[in-house]
C-alpha cells in the first residue's frame, strides 16, 4: 500500500493498521532525512499549512511548525489568544476566513472533542487533528508506537502500562487504539478517580497497583497529571500521587527486568518520574520528540499527497 | 505488448567492464572520487560496477552510496499514486569529492536534475559526473546529457526500457518494450 485510507488524520480509530506501517516507513527516510547537513527537502513546496492552536502548546505546535518547514511547506501560525475567537466569531468562520487565503492544510488543536471531524465536514482542507480536548492525539500516539519500535524492534505482542491521568488523556486513548492495532497488550494503571468508568470496554487490562503494572509490562508510558483539567479534586496530594504512581530509581531497581520508560511531556519532575528515571538509559523520553518531527514529516507527506492539485 | 532484445547478457557485461575502464582512465584510484547509485535501479548498475571495479581492476577501497531522490522530483502531487521513497545511504562525506551519478537508463533527464538538488543536502561537491547504461536520445526535458553511457538508443514514446540485473531478475539483459 502507498496511500493512506484517509484525506484526514483526525484520529487513530479511524486509521487502518497499514495506514500506520505506511506512515512508519515514510518517517524512517525522513529520519535519515533529518540527520543531514541540510535537513529540508523541497516536496512541499506549493502546499499551505496553518497551524491553528486553541490551546496552548509547545512541543506539539514546534513539532509540527518544524516539520512543515523541512518538507519546504509554507506555514501559517494562529493562537486563539490574540484572536477574534475572543471577540465571539465561530469556528468555521475563523478557518474560513484562513482558507479564504488559499490554504490546503490545517493542523488543528482544539480544547473540545470532535472538533477536527466537525471542520472536516464542513471545509475543504486537509485536517490534521493535534489533539481535540481528551479524546485524540493521533500524532502523538504515532510517535509512541514508532518509538517503541525502533527501541524493541516491534510493537506487536509487547506489553504497555499507560500510568496516570487517562481520565483527562487524550494520549492515553489514541495510544490504546494505535498499540492494540498494532497487537499489543495495553494496561492502564492510576488512581480509581482517574480510570474512566468504561475503560474496560476497549480491551484493556486496569490496575491501581503500580507496582504490580510494572511487573507485568515491556513499556511504562507515564502521563502527565493534568492539573489544569481538573476542576476537582482527583486524589488528596501531588505527594500523595507521586508515592503511589510516581517512578523513581528505587522502584525500576527492585524490578527483575528492564523496562522501557516513556513519557509525552512536559514532564513534571518528581511527580510522575524523577529526574533521574527521566534522565537515565531507560527512558526514550527525548527519542520521542525527535521521532515526532520524523512522524510528522511522514502524516503531512502522505496526506499533502492526496491533496487535488 | 511485444518486446525485443536490445542487450543480452554478454553484451551487459563487456559494456559493464567498458565502463569500469572508462571511470578507471578519468578517475585512477578512485582517492577522491564517489560512486552513487540513484534508487530505485541505478543502485543495482553501481553496485556491480563496484564489484566489477574491485574484482576485475583491483581499486581498492571505492567509496559507493546510494541516493533516494523521491522528495525531490518535481511531479509530487501530479501523478495518481504517491510517490514512494527508497532508503538513501551515504555514509561518507561528499564536500570536495568527484561524484559520479549512476542510473540504468536516462530518459528525460528530470530524475538527475532531482539528484543534483538532492545531493546538495550532503554538502558541495568539487564535480559530478553522470554514468547511464542506456541514454535514450531524442527525450529529453532538460539539458542533461551522459559523461559515460553503456549504449545509445532511439525510443518512440510508447516505448520503455527495462533493464534487468541477475541478481533481481535473473538475467543481465535490456528489452525495448511497446507498450
Amino acid at each position: 500500500m502507498s496511500e493512506l485510507s484517509v484525506n484526514h488524520l483526525l484520529g487513530i480509530k479511524y486509521l487502518k493498521e497499514q495506514d500506520i506501517q505506511l506512515i512508519f516507513e515514510t518517517a524512517d527516510h525522513f529520519k535519515e532525512v533529518i540527520n543531514r547537513p541540510i535537513k529540508k527537502v523541497p516536496s512541499l513546496r506549493d502546499i499551505t499549512i496553518a497551524n491553528l492552536f486553541f490551546e496552548n502548546s509547545t512541543r506539539t505546535k514546534l513539532s509540527f511548525e518544524l516539520a512543515e518547514k523541512r518538507l519546504s511547506a509554507d506555514v501559517i501560525n494562529f493562537s486563539s489568544g490574540q484572536s477574534s475567537v475572543k471577540k465571539g466569531e465561530t469556528l468555521i468562520d475563523t478557518v474560513n476566513n484562513i482558507l479564504s487565503m488559499k490554504v490546503d492544510m490545517v493542523v488543528m488543536r482544539h480544547p473540545n472533542p470532535g472538533a477536527g471531524v466537525f471542520l472536516s465536514k464542513h471545509i475543504n482542507a486537509s485536517i490534521i487533528n493535534a489533539g481535540d480536548g481528551a479524546h485524540e492525539h493521533p500524532t502523538q500516539a504515532l510517535l509512541d508506537s514508532y518509538s517503541i519500535r525502533e527501541k524493541l524492534g516491534d510493537v506487536k505482542g509487547k506489553k504497555v502500562v499507560i500510568v496516570g491521568d487517562i481520565l483527562h488523556s487524550r494520549v492515553a486513548l489514541s495510544n490504546i487504539f494505535a498499540l492494540q492495532l498494532q497487537g499489543a497488550q495495553v494496561m492502564v494503571c492510576g488512581p480509581k478517580t482517574l480510570l474512566p468508568k468504561y475503560i474496560k470496554e476497549l480491551g484493556v487490562k486496569v490496575e491501581t497497583n503500580l507496582r504490580k503494572a510494572l511487573n507485568w509490562c515491556d513499556v511504562a508510558n507515564m502521563l502527565r497529571v493534568q492539573n489544569e483539567r481538573m476542576d476537582i479534586s482527583y486524589f488528596p496530594s501531588t505527594r500523595e500521587y507521586t508515592q503511589q504512581f510516581g517512578v523513581n530509581k528505587e522502584l525500576l531497581d527492585s524490578l527483575d527486568k528492564e523496562i522501557t520508560i516513556m513519557h509525552p511531556g512536559p514532564i513534571n519532575r518528581g511527580v510522575e518520574i524523577t529526574s533521574d528515571v527521566a534522565d537515565s538509559k531507560q527512558s526514550i523520553i527525548l527519542d520521542q520528540v525527535q521521532n515526532g518531527v520524523a512522524i510528522r514529516m511522514a502524516a503531512i507527506y502522505l496526506l499533502a499527497s492526496k491533496i487535488k492539485q | 505488448m511485444s518486446q525485443k532484445v536490445l542487450l543480452n547478457a554478454k553484451e551487459v557485461n563487456i559494456i559493464l567492464h567498458r565502463l569500469a575502464c572508462q571511470l578507471i582512465e578519468k578517475h585512477n584510484d578512485f582517492s577522491d572520487t564517489v560512486l552513487i547509485g540513484l534508487q530505485p535501479r541505478g543502485v543495482f548498475l553501481a553496485d556491480r560496477l563496484a564489484k566489477i571495479l574491485e574484482d576485475h581492476y583491483k581499486v581498492k577501497n571505492i567509496q559507493l552510496g546510494h541516493l533516494d531522490i523521491t522528495f525531490y522530483r518535481d511531479d509530487f502531487r501530479r501523478g495518481e499514486k504517491t510517490l514512494e521513497a527508497n532508503t538513501t545511504k551515504i555514509n561518507f562525506l561528499v564536500e570536495d569529492k568527484n561524484i559520479v551519478f549512476i542510473d540504468d537508463v536516462l530518459y528525460t533527464g528530470r530524475s538527475i536534475r532531482a539528484a543534483l538538488t538532492a545531493i546538495q543536502s550532503f554538502g558541495r561537491p568539487n564535480e559530478i559526473e553522470l554514468l547511464t547504461l542506456i541514454d535514450r536520445r531524442f527525450s529529453r526535458h532538460l539539458p542533461i546529457q551522459p559523461d559515460y553511457r553503456g549504449r545509445q538508443v532511439d525510443v518512440i514514446n510508447n516505448e520503455k526500457v527495462k533493464v534487468n540485473w541477475k541478481e533481481y531478475d535473473d538475467e543481465d539483459s535490456v528489452y525495448l518494450i511497446e507498450k
